[in-house]
């Protein structure tokens, strides 16, 4: 039964900050400027891993303009996202790990006097032995970048379910295939920036660009060793993430510091290049697959092992590794799986979670063994994927299932894309590959572990009509805030711009985790609502008593409580909050979100990849491929995404637009790449390239609704499922167009050309 | 984000009194166009200059008109007027195109056709952040004594990296340079020297003014451009191409390839195999490999030399098809 609505959910409302987008009027951090502010920058290592033996600051203070220079030794404690990885310093304290890493903070009147500044601070360092790549990570154990100083090695899972082996040698076929992810960085078009203040009450507000403001609290608490009470941490609009502003950086740490010596409020804003430094961008890394099946196309086991390049730091590197292989177990998938995955440190900018966390590069590697799979055994490669389409409630890894959309993905683009009759019978030169994903709504369990709400928001109910949502969500330009007014103003029976939205201010709204593992819908969502219907509940008992009828005889429609049957008997939504408020009181709510308990299998590590609902996506791609130049063109996308519900759609339609984008950006364009020196390769916008507008696929977007029964009306995530198919989708239509099959990321005119020589000198 | 230095910024209303400024400011002295490759190397610490000289404010510096047998075009004049400008895709559609061809709309507005001919040349470890190049211990451009490009080398190899050059080289045009020493007329072929360091012979107080294309009948030209977006990049190589017909014979062919090394380089073949031959298939692919075999790529910008090398004669057949060779 589809929940009840007043009209606003599911229809193609205008996002509610779109217009004072489009005007320049959204304040982003970089716009609040402070009186008396003062401007910092950050000093970076030019080695790969060095020992720093001195850092004099005294040229550098010398200057008039410049205020004041910290270093490492000024923030001497440890950080990291993941308490059980607390491996950074703000600024590095003993020894500096990859080029770009942080060693001291100068604020100044300008920035071009803080700019000028880092030039005068002496820093004399003896260099260490460094690790570049996956290779020597592994060979170069004198490096010692582990947390034993005798190896690199960060993290290491290896997990079975059923008997691999067994199951490889009864199986007809056994496909083996190896593929490489060099990594790709989130290139968000606003730079990472902080805005500190430290007031005379002693209180602290930081001003930054994260999508986690509370671990940022929490964080900063540690570091800066002050009480949370008296740290405030606001995030204001935010123009792109990705997953890039998910955990703490050196500049809001320096900023915060910075502020509190010299008792003047800190701006500190991260160049282009600083993004690249800063990274915690998608890990490089090497795959290994073997995947067999029976002759009729079931698949037999799936047995995985992955290398994969960290960088400097832990980041949520514990997370990544199991990621590259928890999540694969959805939604075509054999019954017997094993997988080893190995995370490295190296000395390079640090990897962290970018859109689709950890699973992008394995889904990719996987897709692509299953086209295999299904030529050897002359099947039609959605055919294989149906065959093998999980449709139990449970996993082999053990995660709960809830709703599952995913046929109807398949058969939706199958249809869009006119699969039957087109697919291999373009031409040489075009062709069509498909692939298909699943993703979590969230993570099952906060990364601290504790008991209380995962998300949170508080309502108040204005006498004018209009309803504040004092939201702890981060909106990231993903559009919570929109969701959650839509959400309100739909209960309610209000317009959307009667609903106001406060979000991610710690000293004005309640806890939520954050922007990340696609939780924002499912949990914020449900959190919302369970604020919203209290206060729906008084509105209806309050105008029930005044038509005198029954509650449940009264519905909510636009703008009116009316009775039910008599639609003439109709109390406006103003009205109604005018009689709620007379006969309860001051009107307010508080709703939140917690996930179930006990998600997960039950085994080390079966927790991570535990969601409450998980989401499912089908790909479709098409492409052209010039033999001269080695050009690929990916002309057209069809995408279907299992949302659960589309409460905002064209909000969806934005996130599998942005997703598709941005997967075929990684396919054919985008390539993070440190060279032997540890430099990288062009820190900046013209070399690391991300397509124009003109390098766009057309983009059909198709959504699909399994309306799961514990998300909010339904919903489930639409923001990084819709990425992870859209890679393996191109890999295998330029299979399909030319025949040469692609293991190595991204698909650059040089590759593909190498490719195709390789098949006609064969 | 990355401050500009400080700088002085003179707004000069006549040539006379730019050409004066420049001279009287010497080294601390560089001229501003559209800026938009002047200023972010500015940020990135490439530019000693302390003082620009615009030329924004001069009369007369912009514009396109046919003066007797040629084309003249201020120097002033944007990018996007040179692309849409009827006359030029008339009769110099190599130029058209190529100045379409450069960065996106933004700088093609901003952007002039003097300001793209003086183009700093560009190279992977050059057009880098201050900080980046002291990393890597900067380089003979720059701040540096050694070449990271080719080990050892001697002799800066940094890319011409300007669009327009080679068209305007294949079209035969000239620029006319002024100076405080007074006017002087020089053959774009002729304005590119080998040193990627500075990589024309205008002196630095010498302003490109005009530039004058020659009008023939008969001529046909065209400009191909490799890039891996649709917009906005720099050239991983281009090639302009220039034909003169008389009847059903081809009395010249001139083929331009750049974004190789600092000077945009004539394949010489053209005028051993083109004059008198028949505009065929064979003409096309020979030209073509001999294109590829006197250019070679090295690894100064982004993108793989090898593949940009076996494009070379793929960019070179594709524009002398679409000229009608073949």
């Amino acid at each position: 039964m589809k929940p009840r609505s007043s009209g606003l959910v599911g229809e193609r409302l205008r996002r509610n900050d779109l217009i004072r987008k489009v005007r320049g009027e959204v304040r982003y951090t970089d716009d609040l400027k402070l009186p008396r502010m003062l401007h910092a920058r950050l000093l970076r290592c030019p080695h790969p891993h060095a020992k720093i033996l001195r850092i004099d600051p005294a040229r550098a203070l010398a200057s008039p303009e410049v205020a004041a220079v910290i270093t490492g030794k000024d923030l001497p404690r440890r950080f990291g996202i993941i308490p059980w990885t607390p491996d950074e310093y703000p600024l590095a304290l003993e020894t500096a790990r990859f080029v770009g890493d942080a060693v001291a903070a100068v604020a100044a009147l300008s920035e071009r006097a803080a700019d000028l500044a880092l030039r005068q601070i002496e820093v004399d360092y003896e260099l260490l032995p460094s690790v570049k790549d996956l290779d020597e990570a592994e060979s170069k154990t004198e490096a010692g970048l582990g947390a034993s100083g005798r190896d690199n090695v960060s993290k290491r899972v290896d997990l079975a379910f059923g008997d691999v082996e067994a199951a490889l040698a009864a199986s007809d076929l056994v496909v083996e295939g190896s593929y490489t992810f060099e990594g790709t960085a989130h290139a968000p078009i606003e730079p990472h920036c902080a805005l500190a203040q430290y007031d005379g009450d002693g209180l602290l507000t930081l001003w930054s660009t994260t999508q986690v403001p509370h671990y940022l609290h929490r964080e900063l608490s540690r570091v800066l060793a002050v009480s949370p009470a008296r740290i405030r941490v606001i995030q204001p609009p935010i123009g792109g993430a990705f997953g890039g502003k998910s955990e703490p950086f050196a500049l809001e740490f320096a900023a915060a510091k910075l502020a509190m010596v010299t008792g003047r409020p800190v701006k500190l804003l991260y160049t282009r290049e600083e993004e690249f430094y800063a990274h915690r961008g998608r890990h490089p890394m090497a795959m290994r697959y073997r995947v067999g099946a029976r002759s009729d196309g079931s698949l037999t086991a799936v047995d995985a092992e992955t290398r994969i390049d960290g960088g400097a730091y832990s980041s949520f590197g514990l997370v990544t590794t199991y990621y590259s292989g928890q999540l694969l177990t959805l939604p075509s998938f054999a019954p017997n799986y094993r997988f080893s995955s190995t995370r490295y440190f190296t000395n390079k900018p640090p990897c962290g979670p970018k859109r689709g966390h950890g699973s992008v590069q394995p889904r990719f590697a996987f897709e692509c063994m299953l086209d295999r799979v299904a030529e050897k055994l002359s099947l039609d490669p959605i055919e294989l994927r149906r065959k093998n389409a999980v449709d139990a409630s449970s996993t082999v890894n053990g995660f709960r299932v809830t709703s599952n959309g995913y046929l109807e993905c398949l058969a939706r683009v199958e249809e869009a894309s006119g699969w039957k009759e087109r697919r291999g019978k373009l031409g040489r030169g075009r062709g069509l590959g498909v692939a298909s994903s699943a993703y979590i709504s969230g993570t099952n369990y906060p990364i601290y572990p504790n008991e209380m709400p995962q998300s949170a928001v508080q309502l108040k109910v204005d006498r004018s009509g209009v309803v504040t949502v004092f939201n702890g969500a981060s909106e990231i330009g993903q559009g919570t805030d929109t969701l959650m007014a839509t959400l309100v103003a739909d209960e309610l029976g209000l317009d959307l711009g009667a609903v106001r939205v406060v979000s991610a201010d710690s000293d004005l709204c309640p806890v939520d985790l954050g922007a990340y593992s696609s939780r924002g819908t499912f949990m914020n969502g449900n959190a919302c609502l369970a604020a919203a219907r209290q206060i729906r509940d008084k509105l209806v008992a309050a105008v029930a008593a005044k038509l005198e009828v029954a509650p449940r005889d009264v519905f909510v429609s636009r703008g009116y409580l009316c009775a039910v049957g008599d639609e003439r008997r109709a109390i406006s939504v103003t009205d109604a909050i005018a009689l709620a408020e007379a006969r309860f009181g001051t009107l307010g709510a508080t709703g939140w979100y917690k996930s179930p308990e006990g998600l997960g299998g039950d085994y080390r590590g079966g927790t991570i990849g535990a969601s409450p609902a998980y989401s499912f996506t089908a790909h479709v791609a098409e492409v052209v491929v010039d033999e001269q130049t080695g050009v690929v063109r990916v002309e057209k996308v069809w995408c279907a995404h299992d949302c659960g519900r589309a409460l905002c759609p064209t909000l969806v339609d934005g996130q599998i637009e942005g997703s598709v984008y941005m997967g075929v950006a990684e396919a054919l364009l985008e390539e993070h790449v440190i060279d032997g020196r540890g430099l990288h390769r062009g820190p900046n916008l013209l070399d690391y390239r991300i397509p124009t507008s003109l390098d766009v696929p057309d983009i059909v977007s198709i959504l699909v609704e399994s309306h799961d029964p514990e998300g909010p009306l339904g919903a489930k995530e639409a923001g990084e499922g819709p990425l992870h198919s859209s890679i393996p989708a191109v890999a295998n239509a330029i299979y399909d167009a030319v025949g040469v099959r692609l293991d190595r990321l991204p698909f650059s005119p040089g590759r593909v050309l190498a490719a195709l020589r390789e098949q006609g000198g064969r | 984000m990355l401050p500009l230095p400080r700088f002085t910024l003179h707004r000069p209303a006549t040539i006379a009194e730019a050409a004066a400024l420049l001279h009287h400011l010497g080294r601390d002295g560089q001229l501003l166009a559209g800026g938009t490759d002047l200023l972010p190397n500015m940020k990135q610490g490439l530019v000693g200059a302390r003082a620009l000289v615009s030329l924004q404010r001069i009369d007369g510096l912009s514009g396109v008109d046919v003066a007797g047998s040629s084309l003249s075009i201020g120097a002033m004049t944007p990018l996007a007027r040179v692309a849409s400008d009827p006359r030029v895709r008339e009769a110099a559609p190599a130029l058209s195109e190529a100045a379409a061809a450069v960065g996106g709309p933004h700088h093609r507005r901003m952007g002039t056709l003097g300001g793209n001919l003086c183009l700093d040349t560009r190279c992977r470890y050059y057009n880098q952040t201050y900080f980046w190049r002291s990393a890597l211990g900067f380089c003979l451009k720059k701040d540096g004594t050694v070449c990271h490009v080719v080990a050892g080398g001697q002799r800066c190899v940094a890319a011409a990296s300007n669009d327009t050059a080679p068209a305007l080289i294949a079209l035969e045009a000239a620029v006319t340079l002024e100076s405080v020493r007074g006017a002087r007329v020089v053959p774009v072929g002729e304005l590119y020297t080998a040193d990627g360091i500075t990589n024309t012979t205008r002196e630095p107080d010498e302003i490109v003014t005009r530039v004058t294309i020659p009008l023939e009948r008969a001529r046909s030209s065209g400009f191909e451009k490799l890039r891996r977006r649709g917009a906005i990049d720099f050239p991983l190589l281009s090639v302009a191409a220039r034909i003169d017909r008389d009847g059903d014979a081809l009395r010249a062919v001139e083929l331009v390839v750049s974004a190789l090394a600092a000077r945009p380089r004539r394949v010489a073949a053209a005028a051993r195999l083109a004059p008198g031959a028949r505009p065929t298939a064979e003409l096309r692919a020979q030209l073509a490999q001999a294109a590829k075999k006197e250019c070679r790529p090295l690894d100064n910008i982004e993108g793989d030399p090898a593949w940009r090398h076996e494009m070379v004669p793929v960019l070179v057949e594709r524009l002398l098809a679409r000229l009608g060779v073949g």
